[in-house]
């Protein structure tokens, strides 16, 4: 398959693809640290992963492998409409096996098959300061970044234990990069956020609509914010996947009737099927 | 019965899209608009997705308009996503707004000026009374009755005013103006880049503003110095010529508003201006964003911002509706990931609150 015809690979022009880059090389160089870039208006909408897109779009060149998760999923709408659209205005192989591809775009989710170095994963950001909540102002937030000066968060997560027994944050939940900036992981499930620490693929995050960019280099140490009393502790539900059993994966829950009857699957359809497959494999052995 | 996951998300969509394609002709049996009776019946939706799109081009933004159903944020959308893949062959001149063949122009601070009172083809003094013979298609209506050109010059308003020194300049720079479409937003924003972000802003956003500042929220004193809409030329200097050629024309609607300003240490009192430009005949959005320019101006005026429509990260990083509907309309993407998490931590929370209820 090749490129649509009438627009540049993978759909940008190589100087706003430049222009990204330069964004991604000052991230890199600075983990954790916001970085202000000319988003341009894409084809799907803002709030729809358009700064995911436009990362993988920069990145992207025609020996690239490119799977596309939103929720885990490969499946969903908006992960299909994602896949379709790099398939054809870049007409680049894509895949959905984790170990398969070299740039995966994801959306709410880390996948459970740990990634490997020269992967690439793409994280669709929908508001990438992690002081929002607390300081809507971004001239305001810039500050405090430029100072360290997170106080502001660490009182929130104080007055969430003093009110419920232990922070209520389940997604999203703040991360510390290097030791230096506080950043949003986007909006996966607390569960995910120590796959991130030390993590041997490179982790991009794209902002379209607050048009900033931000990244985590492989191997470097991301902490969720705790305190020593109260430290940060992963959560999912309590029990096994109704598919392949897994009681380590990250799950949904299923509403199969209306009495009250529901069932957990795993969100990561790649590592839920991987898995079935392998016990089939076992069971005609 | 086994679970088997929910699939089919390919198939979905493609049948989505074919849905939407039917039911956006309606149906068959009624003839098809063609885009030169949108852009020429529709003209001021024309006008607004042109204005909201960013992009002058009537034939693009009535083909925008049929695409999108007669939704004007979703064709203004279309036309911004089709702008930012056009390539950028250099800036024009600034426009001469004082030089334009006006169409309309009015004033509400002067009875009488030179080159008078013009009302034009206006809504104003409509009565909005359904008027049924439009429901039956008819003859075109007779032409309106025209008055030999007159040669007199329209100087603008805010000139006049300017004469006596009673209006505040404004500061005059040569320097390339920002562009919002390339770099992002930083704040403090200079007024050529809140401009910007206001022209293509939300008619409907910037209307409510603009209304919040005349109810109190802003304490504006606002006067129509005028409003005139009509045609300008564009002049750009290509490189290998050195010398101004005209391009072409466009239309816009200017809008200038006379505020009080009651002065300060080093200025003396005079009136201040409200600015707003747009594409095509525009005067609603023209007079909100004039309203919304001059509250934004609270900080360099020494004003004490209070209210929402003073505050430039809100104002301007609200108006885009392109932006905004884009992350609204997000929320109905999946979630199941958080609300998962969500489900779990309110359950986690509950039976703590039950545990310590119990004791």
């Amino acid at each position: 398959m090749t490129a649509a015809a009438g627009y540049n690979f993978a759909y940008l022009d190589e100087n706003t693809k430049r222009m990204i880059r330069r964004a991604l090389l000052k991230a890199v160089a600075i983990p954790g640290h916001q970085v202000p870039f000319g988003s341009r208006e894409m084809p799907l909408p803002y709030g729809w992963g358009t700064g995911g897109i436009q990362v993988t779009a920069s990145i992207i060149g025609p020996d690239d492998t490119l799977k596309v998760i939103d929720q885990g999923a490969d499946d969903t709408t908006n992960a299909v409409s994602i896949r379709r659209f790099f398939a054809r205005v870049a007409g680049v192989a894509t895949t959905e096996r984790t170990s398969e591809a070299s740039i995966i775009q994801t959306r709410h989710r880390i996948p459970e098959t740990p990634l490997r170095e020269g992967q690439i994963l793409v994280y669709q950001v929908p508001m990438p300061e992690p002081l929002f909540r607390l300081e809507p102002r971004v001239a305001e937030t810039k500050r405090m970044h430029a100072l360290a000066d997170y106080g502001l968060m660490h009182v929130k997560l104080y007055e969430d234990i003093a009110r419920h027994g232990h922070i209520a944050i389940s997604y999203n939940y703040p991360v510390m990069v290097n030791g230096r900036y506080l950043m949003a992981p986007s909006p996966i499930p607390a569960f995910d956020n120590p796959k991130m620490d030390r993590m041997p693929a490179l982790q991009l995050f794209g902002a379209g609509r607050e048009k900033r960019i931000y990244a985590v280099p492989p191997y470097t140490p991301v902490r969720s914010l705790d305190f020593e009393d109260h430290p940060f502790v992963p959560i999912r539900a309590d029990a096994a996947c109704a598919l392949c059993g897994s009681r380590e994966s990250y799950l949904d829950e299923v509403v199969t009737d209306d009495r009250g009857g529901r069932i957990f699957v795993c969100s990561d359809t790649d590592y839920c099927r991987e898995r079935q497959a392998a016990q089939r494999r076992d069971a005609a052995e | 019965m086994a679970y088997v996951a929910v699939k089919g998300g390919e198939q979905a969509i493609e049948n989505a899209h074919a849905w939407l394609a039917e039911v956006r002709r309606g149906d068959p049996a009624v003839p098809e608009l063609s885009l030169a009776q949108i852009e020429q019946q529709m003209s001021l939706a024309v006008d607004r997705v042109m204005a909201e799109g960013s992009c002058y081009d009537r034939g693009l933004a009535a083909l925008a308009v049929k695409q999108a159903r007669g939704d004007l944020i979703e064709a203004a959308f279309l036309l911004r996503a089709y702008r930012t893949t056009l390539p950028r062959f250099g800036a024009s001149l600034p426009v001469d707004t004082g030089a334009m063949r006006v169409r309309r122009r009015i004033s509400a601070t002067y009875k009488d000026l030179p080159g008078g009172q013009v009302l034009g083809p206006t809504f104003d003094y409509t009565h909005r009374l359904l008027d049924f013979a439009l429901a039956a298609e008819g003859e075109p209506p007779p032409p309106a009755p025209e008055a030999p050109a007159e040669e007199t010059a329209m100087p603008r308003v805010t000139g006049i005013l300017a004469q006596e020194g009673l209006m505040a300049p404004e500061a005059q720079s040569d320097a390339e103006p920002g562009d919002l479409t390339r770099q992002p937003l930083a704040f403090p924003a200079d007024r050529s880049l809140r401009l910007q972000a206001l022209a293509r802003g939300d008619e409907g956003f910037l209307l409510a503003l603009g209304y919040s500042t005349q109810r109190g929220y802003g304490n504006a004193h606002p006067f129509v110095g005028e409003i005139r809409m009509g045609e300008v030329s564009v002049e750009l200097v290509p490189p290998e010529l050195g010398f101004p050629i005209e391009i072409g024309e466009i239309t816009v609607t200017e809008c200038q508003m006379v505020n009080q300003f009651a002065g300060s240490k080093t200025e003396p009192p005079q009136f201040t201006r409200g600015y707003g430009l747009v594409f095509g005949q525009g005067e609603r959005k023209a007079m909100a964003m004039a309203l919304v320019d001059r509250s934004l101006r609270s900080a360099e005026l020494g004003e004490e911002a209070t209210a929402p429509a003073q505050q430039q990260e809100f104002v301007l990083y609200h108006c885009d509706n392109v932006e905004a509907t884009g992350f609204v309309e997000h929320l109905k993407l999946p979630h199941y990931v958080d609300f998962q998490s969500e489900l779990e931590k309110v359950r986690q929370m509950r039976a703590t609150a039950m545990r310590e209820a119990a004791e």
